[in-house]
């Protein structure tokens, strides 16, 4: 069992290796755990998983090889009363009732008023679907979430595990935020990337400058006179701005790659979303679009013009969606897109714009030539090709 | 060996104690990562407490460099020394200056060696340290020594995550992320800190600060370190509980807010919030 656990934990893309597993077995050995199952799952935990980001993935695989594992959950099947979390119920509510509904029960009662129904409402489905003895988190699936009520399915059952004993908590699933599930295969991206890297002198002078120091004692006629410089560092500060959603789904993992290799090769990177083209507003989070919304000329004001700025996207939209006020597809803009791009550009000197569709395409969409025309033909397949145009563009 | 628990000071979960003395039992580092202010820095210390161990701290910085953590040779003053013609320049011992690893490895008693923010410096770093932390001894070239820690040291190792850790420095290690504490390890934390705070005015704080954490745009959320700063303002200022109930954060920041707040954007952020709710009032 110990062992098909470890299998499936690298077919899940865990780079579990065999050094963990022994250490495991030592702290098994060493009596850390103790035949206690929630221990077992911490300290298989805190041994194999080296990074937040894996943590959601070892959940699940821990879910299916110990499955049947775990002491049997309240027998009696009686329903514990249990507090539904906050939220959760406001995510819901907008799921639940319609516009009038909601209208209406707010005219009565106003917000608490409707929260205490829906509370209601949720907790005779609850009952409903419960029926045996199992408590909603416990499989891994909500009864909401079959149903297509909760989109995220990771804070259900939460909030009521709480009462019992902490059985299964990786069934809950705490760390799926963390997940990027980016393959980090992208080796040859950041090795191009390496090129945007600018080294500056800056800081404290903390290296020995020879020639300065031959020259100085040289003048003092042999009395040692040491001269000290700072050290060279990676200077360059870039912002990357992602299309999101669309026409892009097809180009969101090399996207992904993209994104992963950048972030570890600059001190400096500011990543923000935008949709098609950018307008007025870019947004901090591709989750949360409506509530993390930064105005662009704020961005305009925030970073320098030092910055390098960096688009992905395939630029494949409506002419319009560029050209004309109210173009974009999902506000009104006050402005064109062009404007907007016009704005970026002249702001920031160096600018560039990666797309993933392959090059030889590009002539079979206008928008795509128009993109191009705005940034002064500085658009880049996103090949290893495309990307040392770009760093070159970019110097 | 004795086994980590929390002590009344310092709240830690089960998960974090399994990890802790997996650590300790198989005597390997422990990487530990968490949104700033969950008490990293602060676990080591209370490590060391609660087994009753020194504690040899190493604040990395982004200058830091590994073999700083072993020794470093002073070839300047030797330098000087030479010219001025000093006997102490015979022994190149006199200008090897013992880092904190050393220090850790020659203790007499076993020791608890903090690695804080190891994330700050170079790039390089951790792997540069491999061997040292694996093996528990290191080479000194110009004495030609070898240093052996007399034993092994209990590692704990911080990181807030600015630059990804090489793997072969993660398959040496234990990790642990330490998750925001909900609210009832909130509670518990608290009393463990001010045992004769009143209960009203904890529960309203709380209920302030996870009002707060809930908005998204912040900066920088509010962490436990936080809390307990504000809630020490809040007692030395004798603040009644009410005049945190009254106030809703929809109409106003609340009191001495600057301490739960950090930076300006964040204390704009929630002035608008408050003049937005406030037009909207009829």
């Amino acid at each position: 069992m110990f062992a098909s656990f470890i299998h499936a934990l690298r077919a899940a893309g865990l780079p579990a290796s065999i050094t963990e597993w022994l250490a495991l077995m030592g702290a098994m050995k060493a009596g850390v755990a103790d035949y206690d199952l929630d221990d077992f799952y911490y300290l298989a935990r805190t041994t194999l998983v080296k990074d937040e980001r894996h943590l959601d993935r070892f959940d699940r695989v821990f879910g299916e090889v110990f499955r049947g594992l775990e002491p049997p959950t309240t027998a009696t099947g009686e329903v514990i009363p249990r507090e539904l979390p906050e939220e959760w119920l406001r995510k819901l509510a907008e799921r639940f009732f319609t516009a009038e509904e909601m209208a209406k029960i707010e005219a009565l009662g106003g917000f608490e008023k409707l929260m205490e129904t829906l509370k209601q409402r949720l907790a005779e489905q609850q009952r409903r679907h419960q029926g045996g003895n199992r408590m909603i988190g416990t499989n891994g699936t909500s009864p909401f979430g079959a149903e297509g009520y909760n989109p995220e399915g990771v804070r259900i059952g939460q909030e009521g595990s709480r009462h019992r004993r902490a059985v299964k908590v990786w069934d809950r699933r705490e760390f799926r935020d963390l997940d990027d599930a980016a393959a980090l295969g992208a080796r040859a991206m950041k090795l191009a990337l390496r090129r945007l890297r600018r080294f500056a002198r800056q800081g404290e002078a903390k290296e020995l400058d020879m020639e300065g120091t031959i020259g100085a004692t040289a003048r003092n006629a042999g009395t040692l006179d040491l001269r000290l410089r700072p050290e060279r560092r990676n200077a360059v500060k870039v912002l990357l701005l992602l299309d999101i959603g669309g026409s892009m789904d097809d180009h969101i993992r090399a996207s992904e790659e993209l994104f992963s290799a950048a972030r570890s090769e600059f001190k400096h990177l500011v990543h923000l979303y935008f949709h098609n083209c950018p307008y007025e507003r870019f947004w901090k989070s591709n989750r949360r679009r409506q509530e993390q919304m930064v105005p662009t000329l704020e961005v305009l004001r925030t970073y320098g013009p030092d910055w390098r700025v960096v688009f992905v996207g395939d630029a494949s939209m409506a002419p319009y969606e560029i050209t004309e006020p109210g173009g974009s597809v999902e506000h009104w803009n006050e402005e064109a897109g062009k404007v907007w791009l016009r704005r970026i550009t002249a702001h920031f000197r160096r600018v560039a714009w990666l797309n993933p569709v392959p090059q030889n395409q590009w002539g079979y969409t206008a928008s795509i030539g128009l993109v191009q025309e705005a940034l002064e033909g500085r658009m880049f397949p996103l090949t290893l090709e495309g990307l040392e145009g770009m760093a070159k563009a970019l110097r | 060996m004795r086994k980590f628990r929390s002590t009344e000071r310092y709240v830690a979960t089960r998960e974090l104690e399994v990890a802790v003395n997996a650590a300790i039992a198989l005597q390997r580092p422990l990487l530990v990562k968490g949104e700033p202010g969950t008490g990293k820095t602060v676990l080591a210390q209370e490590i060391a407490r609660s087994l009753g161990l020194p504690l040899i701290e190493w604040h990395i910085k982004s200058t830091t460099k590994a073999q700083q953590g072993l020794y470093e040779y002073d070839a300047v003053s030797r330098l000087r020394d030479g010219q001025l013609g000093d006997p102490r320049v015979r022994d190149i011992s006199n200008y090897i200056v013992k880092g904190k690893l050393w220090e850790a490895f020659e203790s007499e008693t076993p020791v608890v060696l903090l690695i804080d923010e190891i994330d700050k410096a170079d790039i390089e770093f951790p792997n540069d340290l491999l061997l040292e932390l694996d093996r528990m001894q290191f080479h000194v070239y110009e004495t030609r020594q070898t240093v052996v820690a007399k034993h092994r040291p209990i590692v704990v190792i911080t990181s807030n995550n600015e630059k990804e850790l090489p793997d072969a420095f993660l398959r040496r290690c234990f990790f642990h992320f330490i998750r925001f504490p909900d609210r009832e390890t909130m509670e518990r934390i608290l009393q463990a800190h001010y045992p004769n705070l009143r209960a009203e005015l904890a529960r309203e704080a709380l209920e302030v600060f996870f009002r707060i954490r809930e908005v998204n745009e912040l900066k920088k959320k509010p962490a436990t370190s936080e809390l307990l700063d504000w809630l020490k303002l809040l007692m030395i200022e004798d603040m009644p509980p009410e005049a945190l109930r009254s106030n809703d954060l929809k109409v106003a920041l609340p009191p001495l807010y600057g301490a739960l707040l950090k930076n300006e954007q964040d204390v704009h952020l929630f002035e608008r919030l408050a003049f937005l709710s406030r037009a909207r009032r009829p």
